[in-house]
């Protein structure tokens, strides 16, 4: 039997990418991409309809398109251009729509949610690494960790209402790839780093192709639960810098947010909002669960996604030092 | 004048320099640098005598130069007055002779400006080279000294020479002497750092910082805290242990010790566990994490643990660092006795550290509860020197320090169960502290007086 993959946010570039390769799996029949914005790119077998998920119409496409598992990919940080109520609107009003046209259909056997990290927070009392059982400690009360945060109780919320369907809950790390927009690409892409003085957070990423695989894993079996995704080991904040070749700019940490933001736009950058907590504090998450219970050991870690996102970008200015060679 | 130079100073102490001469100068003149003018060499002596004529050039050259041709030419014609019957050819000869010491004099005149300069060179001390092994570059910077002329003075007034020289002693001095391998190999690690190709794990731990740190930290246990170590033998020399101690000290010095200890007599890392506020604080929290600490929860001492990692623990916690010099050497409540239940869990070791000497380093007689407040701190010490002088009263009392590691308290033998069993939890809670207390009051009466 063939499935039919319904991917929201499908005009954003991680998404885009997700749902071409659930596209060419050969498990899977068709792949509908919904988003009120048409792609940017070619999203080859992907039918794409373009609709507004904050309205009913989604129920719609459901139904008319025989949806057997949704992928919720449609949860992302603001972008400046959108603004943060629009994002605030999508995430939260965007995830109940979807799930209740999920709840109305009968067709639907698997919800996947693309959620974050984020919704651990970042706080001084964090523990090392997260694990899927832990709750934030702080910094979840505004902005996009909140939304995640909102979003991941919807789900579950769906889950004890139809505990038929099957759900996963993916809590990604940042992906660092320089097509791919992130709160931490943007501000690592600038050619002066802003920094909070006296503070080296630790920092994570997931290479893209590991994001896709754990995706078409999630479609293609049945893996019920909560699990982190991100590459094993962690890169200081200091030592991405420093490969880069970009020198920081310490800033007090107190105003820190408000002082990078001003800092960043001197460049003609955007920083992302929520993006100053984790570059005071950090956040790393343990993956245990994800290799020993869903069964996939990421290919890249946070290492190796780093280096091939160095190679690819152009050095900053203190590479003329030579000291990478 | 040279003479007036060379006793420098009404006290003649070398390098003091007077009025019309300035130090350097005068030091330089003390160790025999030839822009000073020298004495002349006394104990340059003549060749030996081979020939009569030689004594003419013995003499000669004890005169004046402006003398040397004259008493030459008298002593030409007095020789050939005596010799003379047939004047020709003897004249002649005699001559020729007489041209030979002649022209032999100027040579053993410059022989002799050479000796003298040699002499000059080897005779006044130098200080040049320190040890046998660094006589190789010791004559590498002489010969780069007789090279060097007066052009490369540096505007200081010192020349170039003798700060490479110094330069190369001071690496000799610091590193050894195997100098340029170990400078070498400290410029290659200080680039790799530069270039963040350094290493860290998922704690943030980074292994390079931390030796740096711990050598930073020797003189002060070693020479100011007089530090003495017992028991390092009850430290595993592999697996996961879980190291208890005592807090005191109004600012947790002690931890810092300890790492130290752990480190250099047992030669394992210590990862002490943190309250949050540490991680909290510019710089404090960005150094912990770089020294192995990680916030004090059970998720992250287990972590440790089970990895085979030796946690440090202070169950006290402000509660031990925070109480008045009253009441010093009396353990606080440990904690909720989470770490038993941890030590449980992950099947390692308790080692019991009792820690004498902190109570002293800043003994708090007071305290200010509502600055402290408003700060976010537990507490605002006072000491009988800080606030009052400033930051003279931050250096702490230099007190005798006692740390020994008891005997370990296994948690092995108990059920898989057990961890879950508040009763049992609280009952070896109460022995690891019963253990730390009475070591305290036995390691008390060991060092006797706290600071002599």
């Amino acid at each position: 039997m063939g499935r039919v993959v319904l991917v929201t946010g499908v005009s954003g570039e991680f998404a885009a990418r997700v749902s071409r390769s659930l596209a060419e799996q050969p498990g899977i029949e068709r792949v509908v991409g919904i988003d009120t914005r048409p792609p940017f790119g070619d999203l080859g077998g992907v039918k794409f309809v373009r609709a507004d998920i904050r309205t009913p119409v989604v129920g719609k496409v459901i139904a008319v398109e025989d949806i057997d598992a949704v992928v919720h990919l449609d949860v992302n940080p603001s972008e400046q251009s959108r603004g943060r109520s629009g994002a605030k609107e999508r995430n939260v009003i965007g995830t109940m729509q979807v799930l209740a046209a999920a709840q109305r259909s009968s067709t639907v056997r698997k919800f996947v949610l693309g959620s974050s990290t984020a919704v651990y927070g970042t706080s001084p009392r964090d523990p090392a690494l997260f694990t899927e059982s832990d709750n934030a400690r702080d910094g979840v009360r505004v902005g996009f960790p909140k939304d995640a945060v909102e979003v991941e109780s919807y789900v579950r919320a769906f889950s004890r209402r139809r505990p038929e369907v099957t759900l996963t809950t993916l809590r990604l790390a940042q992906v660092l790839h320089p097509a791919i927009p992130s709160p931490l690409r943007n501000y690592l892409t600038n050619p002066l780093l802003p920094s909070a003085l006296g503070f080296d957070p630790r920092l994570q990423f997931l290479h893209i192709d590991d994001a896709i695989n754990v995706f078409n894993e999630s479609v293609l079996r049945d893996r019920w639960g909560t699990f982190n995704v991100a590459g094993w080991g962690v890169l200081l904040l200091s030592q991405v810098a420093r490969r880069l070749g970009k020198p920081t700019i310490p800033l007090p940490p107190v105003g820190f947010a408000a002082a990078s933001r001003r800092v960043i736009r001197m460049m003609g950058g955007e920083i992302s909002p929520d993006l100053h907590r984790v570059l005071t504090y950090g956040r790393a998450i343990d993956i245990t669960a994800l290799r020993e219970i869903f069964g996939y050991e990421p290919k890249y870690s946070t290492e190796e996604t780093f280096e091939e996102f160095r190679a690819a970008v152009r050095p900053g200015p203190l590479s003329v030092l030579g000291l990478n060679a | 004048m040279t003479d007036e130079r060379r006793t420098i100073g009404t006290a003649g102490a070398a390098g003091r320099g007077n009025r019309s001469t300035p130090p350097s100068t005068a030091a330089r003149a003390l160790a025999g640098d030839r822009s000073v003018p020298k004495k002349p060499v006394k104990k340059a002596k003549p060749q030996p005598p081979a020939q009569g004529e030689s004594k003419a050039a013995q003499s000669a050259s004890a005169q004046s130069a402006s003398a040397q041709p004259k008493s030459a030419q008298s002593k030409s014609t007095q020789s050939k007055s005596t010799q003379s019957k047939s004047a020709g050819r003897p004249a002649a000869k005699s001559t020729r002779q007489l041209g030979g010491a002649a022209s032999k004099r100027p040579r053993s005149t410059s022989s002799q400006r050479t000796r003298s300069l040699a002499g000059e060179r080897q005779g006044p001390p130098r200080l040049r080279a320190v040890t046998e092994a660094d006589a190789a570059a010791a004559a590498a910077a002489a010969a780069l000294d007789s090279e060097s002329s007066k052009s490369s003075l540096i505007p200081g007034g010192i020349p170039l020479d003798e700060i490479v020289v110094a330069v190369v002693q001071a690496a000799q001095r610091v590193l050894g002497a195997d100098w340029e391998g170990r400078l070498a190999a400290f410029v290659a690690a200080l680039r790799r750092r530069l270039s963040g190709e350094f290493e860290v794990d998922e704690f943030g731990f980074d292994s390079q910082i931390t030796e740096v740190l711990s050598a930073a930290v020797e003189p002060l246990a070693e020479r100011w805290f007089r530090l003495e170590v017992r028991g390092v033998e009850n430290i595993p020399a592999e697996g996961g242990a879980l190291l208890v101690a005592n807090h005191s000290g109004t600012v947790p010095i002690d931890a810092l010790v300890t790492s130290y200890a752990v480190h250099r007599y047992s030669g394992r890392n210590l990862r002490p566990l943190g309250a949050d506020l540490v991680f909290a604080l510019p710089f404090v929290g960005q150094v912990a994490r770089k020294v192995g600490a990680t916030l004090a929860c059970a998720a992250d001492a287990e972590r440790l643990l089970t990895t085979g990692e030796l946690a440090g623990v202070w169950p006290e916690g402000f509660k031990g660092i925070g109480k008045p010099y009253s009441e010093r050497y009396k353990l606080q409540r440990f904690g909720r006795g989470g770490f038993v239940s941890s030590a449980m869990r992950a099947g390692v070791p308790i080692i019991p550290v009792s820690i004498v000497g902190a109570e002293e380093i800043y003994p708090l007689v007071g305290n200010v509860p509502s600055l402290a407040r408003l700060l976010g701190l537990p507490y605002l010490p006072i000491t009988p020197f800080f606030p009052l002088l400033g930051p003279l009263g931050m250096i702490p009392l230099p007190s005798k320090w006692i740390i020994e590691f008891g005997e370990p308290i296994r948690t092995d033998a108990y059920e898989p169960d057990a961890a879950d069993d508040p009763m049992l939890l609280f009952n070896v809670t109460d022995q690891v502290r019963e253990t730390i207390q009475q070591t305290l009051y036995k390691l008390l009466v060991d060092r006797g007086n706290a600071f002599f």
